[in-house]
C-alpha cells in the first residue's frame, strides 16, 4: 500500500491561485493537511458554477472515509469550463514528479471531461460540466476516482456509489454493505468501532464532519 | 438583342451550366474567366461558405451574391473548444442576421460554427427567413430555449434543427411546445446538448408522431430510458437516432419493449447518446447492430466485456466513437470484425488521471490499421506510443486523410527507445499522400517538422503543442506545406524569424493561431504594418500591449486574412496590429 498521495491543487486558468498540496498518512486521520481554499464559493452547499468559462474554484470540503487502517479523502472542487487540476506529487520519492496541467492539454472538451465520474442523469447545464465534482482519494488505490455529487440524491446513493467504485480496493471485510449503514446510528457506532470505513469529510472551517449530519441539499 | 460572337452562349445557357457547378472552387474557378462569367456566375451561385466570418463583411457577400439560399459561416477559431479562447471573443451572428435579414428573404439554410448566436439573433431569423429548412447551430453559445422557441413558432418550413454541443441556456423544455400542430416536416432534429430536466416529453412525442419524415432523432440525456420505447414506436423510420440516459433499473417490461422498439426500427443505422450506459440494456439493440454504419459510445462508461461484445455485432461499422474502456484488446475484435470502418475516434476516459486507468496503448491502433484497410480518419487519446508502431500505422494505413494523435502527456517519448516520435510521425505524412488534417503530440524536435514540410503536400490543417526546438520549426511547415490554411500552435518555442520571414505565406491560409510561443510584440506590430490583408489580433488579459517591451512575448496571437479590414467588436482584451496601431504607439 502506499504511504501517502497529495491531493491535487487547482490551477486558476489566468490567476496563480496557490493551494498548499494536502498528503494523506496511513492510520492518521487527523494529521492530514489543510487544503488551502482559493476562491470563495457562493455557499458549499448549493455550488454553482460560473458561467460558462469562468474559473476554477476550490471548496474546502474534503470527505473523508476513516478507518483505523486508511483514510479516504474527498477534495471538493467545481469543474467548470476552465478549469484544469494540478495533481501535486507525493513526498514518497517512488513517485514522479507529476506534471502541472495546461490550459488546452489534452485537447478534450469540457463536456467530455467529466465521463468517468458521471454515473446517473443529473447535468444541469447542455454540455457543461455543471456537475460537482469531487474527487476520491483512498489510501492505497492506485489512481483517485472523481465523484459528481449532482448526481446524487441523498447520502445514501452516494455512499453506493463510492462502496462500488472503491469495492475493487479493498481487503476483507469491507464491502458493499459496509458504507451503506452509516445513516443508523447504532450501526454508525459499530463502524465506528470496527475497522469498516466511515465516511467523514473535512469542511471549510477544518473540523472533521461526520457525513450525513448536513441535509443533502 | 446582344451581340454574340461564335464562342459566347446565352446567358440562360451558361446558367443552367453552372447550376451543375456545386463546389465553391470549381465556381470560384468559373468566375474569373471572363466578366460575363462573373457575372452570370454571381447571379446565380445559391450556396456560400465563409470559413471565418471575419475574414469579409455581410454586405461585401450581399454585393457579390445578391440570390444566396445557404450560408454556412464559422467563428471562432477552433482552439476555442478547448478552452484558449476567452469569452467575450468574438463571432457574433447578428451584424450577418441583420444584413441578410433584408438581402435574402428566400434564405434556406443556415450554418454556424463556433458563433455566438443570442436570442435576438434567432427571433430575427425567424421572423425574416420565412422559408428557413435548415439551421444548423455547431458548437456555438449565447441562446436560450427562448430563441428556439421563436424558431420552432416561426419557421414553417423547418426541416433540420440541429445544435450539435452548443451550449444553450435551458430556460424551459417547453419550447417544443411552440412547435404549431400543423407543423409536420421534421426531418432531422438534434437536441443532444440541451441539460434540462423540463425537455416537456409529451411535447416532443407528439411532435416525433406527427411527423412521418423524421430520420434523425438525437435526444439529450435527460429523456429517460423507459419512454425511448415508446418514441421509437412513433417514429420506426428513423435512421439516426440518440437516446438519452442510458441507465434504469432492469425491469423486463422496460427492456422487452426496447427490444420490440429496435427492432421495428428497420432502417436505423447510426446509433449514439448512451449516456450513463449499463450492459444490463445494451442487448435491447442487437437486432440493429448488424446494420449499424455509425455507432458513438463516446458518452458511454461500459467497460470490457461488454463493450468488446457489442462492438463485435456490429460488423458493418463505417464509423466507431468510444472511450478508452475499450482497451486494446477491444480494438482488436473491432479490426477483425469491422472491415469497413473508417473512422475511428477513441476518447480518454480519464485524461487528468496520472495513472493509466484502462489498458489502451499503441498496440490498439496498430491492430485497426493492420485490420481495417478502409481506414482514414482516426482520433486517438492513449499514453504511450513509438516510432515503430507509428512506421507500422503508415504503411498499413496510406488512405489516412485525417490523422490526430493525443498523447496524454504532451511531452512523452517513444517509450520503447525513448528517441523524439519524429520518425514515427515523418512516416505518417511520407506514406499518406492524401492526407489533409494533422494533430501532432509527443516529443518531437525540428526534424518532424521538416519532414511534414517536405511530404505534407496536401495537408490543410495542422495542430501542434509542446514542440519543436526553434523557429526552424515554424519555417519550415510554412514554406514546405502548399495547401495549408489553418495553423494552430500551442506552447512551441517559435518566435518571430519564422514568422516575419513567410509573412507572404500567411496570406494564403485561412488563419494562424500562436499561443503561449514566443513571438514577440514588436513582429506582431511589424507584421500588422506590412500586411495590410491581415488582421493581426493580440490577446492578452494582463493588459495592453502597448505598457509592455517590444521583445516581449505575446500571449495569444491569431492571424487571419480579411478583405473586410480589422474588426470593430472586440472585447478589451484583443487588439489588432494594424497600421493605426503601431504608428499610435511607436
Amino acid at each position: 500500500m502506499e504511504v501517502g498521495r497529495k491531493m491535487a491543487n487547482m490551477l486558476g486558468t489566468d490567476h496563480d491561485l496557490n493551494f498548499k498540496e494536502t498528503e494523506l498518512c496511513l492510520g492518521l486521520p487527523g494529521g492530514i493537511a489543510v487544503v488551502a481554499a482559493g476562491n470563495e464559493t457562493e455557499s458549499s452547499s448549493s455550488p454553482k458554477t460560473n458561467g460558462k468559462r469562468g474559473f476554477s474554484e476550490t471548496v474546502d470540503l474534503k470527505l473523508n472515509l476513516q478507518s483505523k487502517e486508511s483514510t479516504m479523502d474527498l477534495n471538493k472542487n467545481l469543474d467548470d469550463n476552465g478549469s484544469k487540476e494540478k495533481s501535486g506529487s507525493a513526498k514518497d520519492p517512488a513517485k514522479p514528479p507529476a506534471k502541472a496541467q495546461v490550459v488546452g492539454w489534452p485537447p478534450v472538451r469540457s463536456y467530455r471531461k467529466n465521463i468517468m465520474a458521471n454515473q446517473k442523469n443529473s447535468s444541469e447545464e447542455s454540455g457543461n460540466s455543471g456537475a460537482a465534482l469531487v474527487k476520491v482519494s483512498m489510501d492505497g488505490a492506485p489512481y483517485l476516482r472523481k465523484v459528481d455529487l449532482k448526481m446524487y440524491k441523498s447520502y445514501q446513493e452516494l455512499s453506493d456509489a463510492l462502496a462500488k467504485m472503491f469495492s475493487s480496493f479493498t481487503m476483507g471485510n469491507y464491502g458493499p454493505q459496509g458504507m451503506i449503514d452509516f445513516m443508523n446510528e447504532s450501526k454508525l457506532m459499530d463502524l465506528l468501532n470496527s475497522s469498516d470505513y466511515v465516511p467523514s469529510y473535512e469542511d471549510k472551517d477544518g473540523d472533521w464532519m461526520l457525513v450525513g449530519d448536513v441535509p443533502w441539499q | 438583342m446582344q451581340k454574340k460572337t461564335a464562342y459566347s452562349f446565352p446567358d440562360e445557357i451558361l446558367e443552367h451550366v453552372f447550376s451543375f457547378i456545386q463546389s465553391d472552387k470549381d465556381r470560384n474557378a468559373a468566375s474569373v474567366v471572363c466578366k460575363s462569367w462573373y457575372e452570370i456566375e454571381r447571379w446565380c451561385r445559391r450556396k456560400v461558405f465563409v470559413g471565418n466570418c471575419y475574414a469579409v463583411s455581410p454586405t461585401m457577400v450581399i454585393r457579390r451574391f445578391p440570390d444566396i439560399r445557404s450560408i454556412e459561416l464559422k467563428g471562432k477559431p477552433h482552439f476555442a473548444d478547448f478552452n484558449l479562447v476567452p469569452d467575450g471573443w468574438g463571432g457574433y451572428v447578428l451584424p450577418w442576421i441583420s444584413k441578410m435579414a433584408g438581402a435574402y428573404p428566400w434564405l434556406e439554410e443556415i450554418r454556424l460554427k463556433r458563433m455566438v448566436v443570442t436570442d435576438e439573433s434567432l427571433e430575427l431569423v425567424a421572423k425574416s427567413f420565412t422559408n428557413l429548412q435548415v439551421l444548423v447551430l455547431f458548437s456555438c453559445e449565447g441562446f436560450s430555449t427562448d430563441g428556439l422557441a421563436a424558431i420552432a413558432a416561426g419557421c414553417k418550413n423547418l426541416r433540420e434543427l440541429d445544435l450539435r454541443d452548443s451550449e444553450v441556456d435551458d430556460l424551459s423544455g417547453h419550447w417544443l411546445n411552440h412547435f404549431p400542430d400543423t407543423y409536420t416536416s421534421l426531418v432531422s432534429l438534434n437536441i443532444s446538448c440541451l441539460g434540462s430536466d423540463d425537455v416537456s416529453f409529451s411535447a416532443l412525442e407528439r411532435l416525433v408522431g406527427r411527423c412521418p419524415n423524421l430520420r434523425r432523432l438525437l435526444l439529450n440525456r435527460e429523456v429517460p430510458l423507459d419512454k425511448i420505447a415508446n418514441l421509437l414506436s412513433r417514429a420506426p423510420q428513423l435512421i439516426e437516432f440518440g437516446t438519452g440516459t442510458y441507465a434504469a433499473e432492469l425491469r423486463s417490461d422496460v427492456y422487452s419493449n426496447l427490444v420490440e422498439a429496435f427492432c421495428n426500427c428497420k432502417e436505423l443505422k447510426s446509433l449514439s447518446g448512451f449516456w450513463d450506459a449499463v450492459p444490463a440494456y445494451l442487448p435491447v439493440i442487437y437486432s440493429v447492430c448488424s446494420r449499424l454504419t455509425s455507432l458513438n459510445l463516446s458518452y458511454a462508461p461500459i467497460q470490457n466485456p461488454d463493450l468488446t461484445k457489442l462492438v463485435s455485432q456490429c460488423p458493418s461499422l463505417q464509423r466507431m466513437l468510444v472511450l478508452d474502456y475499450i482497451e486494446d484488446s477491444g480494438l482488436e475484435v473491432l479490426a477483425s470484425s469491422c472491415k469497413d470502418l473508417q473512422e475511428l475516434r477513441v476518447f480518454p476516459s480519464d485524461p487528468f488521471g496520472e495513472e493509466p486507468n484502462v489498458s489502451l496503448t499503441e498496440k490498439g491502433l496498430v491492430a485497426v490499421s493492420s485490420g481495417c484497410p478502409k481506414l482514414q480518419s482516426v482520433l486517438y487519446f492513449c499514453r504511450q506510443m513509438s516510432n515503430a508502431a507509428l512506421v507500422t500505422i503508415a504503411q498499413n494505413c496510406p488512405n489516412f486523410t485525417r490523422f490526430r494523435l493525443c498523447l496524454l502527456d504532451p511531452k512523452i517519448a517513444d517509450y520503447r527507445t525513448l528517441q523524439p516520435l519524429d520518425v514515427g510521425f515523418g512516416a505518417i505524412v511520407e506514406h499518406c499522400k492524401d492526407l489533409r488534417r494533422l494533430s501532432l503530440s509527443g516529443l518531437l524536435t525540428d526534424c518532424v517538422f521538416e519532414y511534414i514540410g517536405m511530404h505534407a503536400k496536401k495537408l490543410e490543417m495542422l495542430s501542434v503543442a509542446f514542440a519543436g526546438e526553434s523557429d526552424l520549426a515554424l519555417h519550415h511547415v510554412l514554406s514546405g506545406c502548399e495547401s495549408l490554411r489553418k495553423l494552430e500552435i500551442m506552447n512551441c518555442p517559435f518566435g518571430d524569424k519564422a514568422l516575419l520571414a513567410n509573412a507572404a505565406k500567411l496570406e494564403t491560409m485561412r488563419s494562424l493561431w500562436m499561443s503561449s510561443c514566443s513571438v514577440s510584440l514588436g513582429a506582431c506590430k511589424m507584421l500588422g504594418q506590412k500586411m495590410p490583408r491581415l488582421n493581426i489580433e493580440v490577446m492578452d488579459e494582463k493588459g495592453p500591449p502597448d505598457s509592455r517591451a517590444e521583445s516581449d512575448p505575446v500571449d495569444k496571437l491569431y492571424i487571419y486574412r480579411s478583405v473586410a479590414g480589422p474588426r470593430f467588436d472586440m472585447p478589451p482584451f484583443v487588439w489588432t496590429m494594424d497600421e493605426d496601431f503601431a504608428s499610435e504607439l511607436s
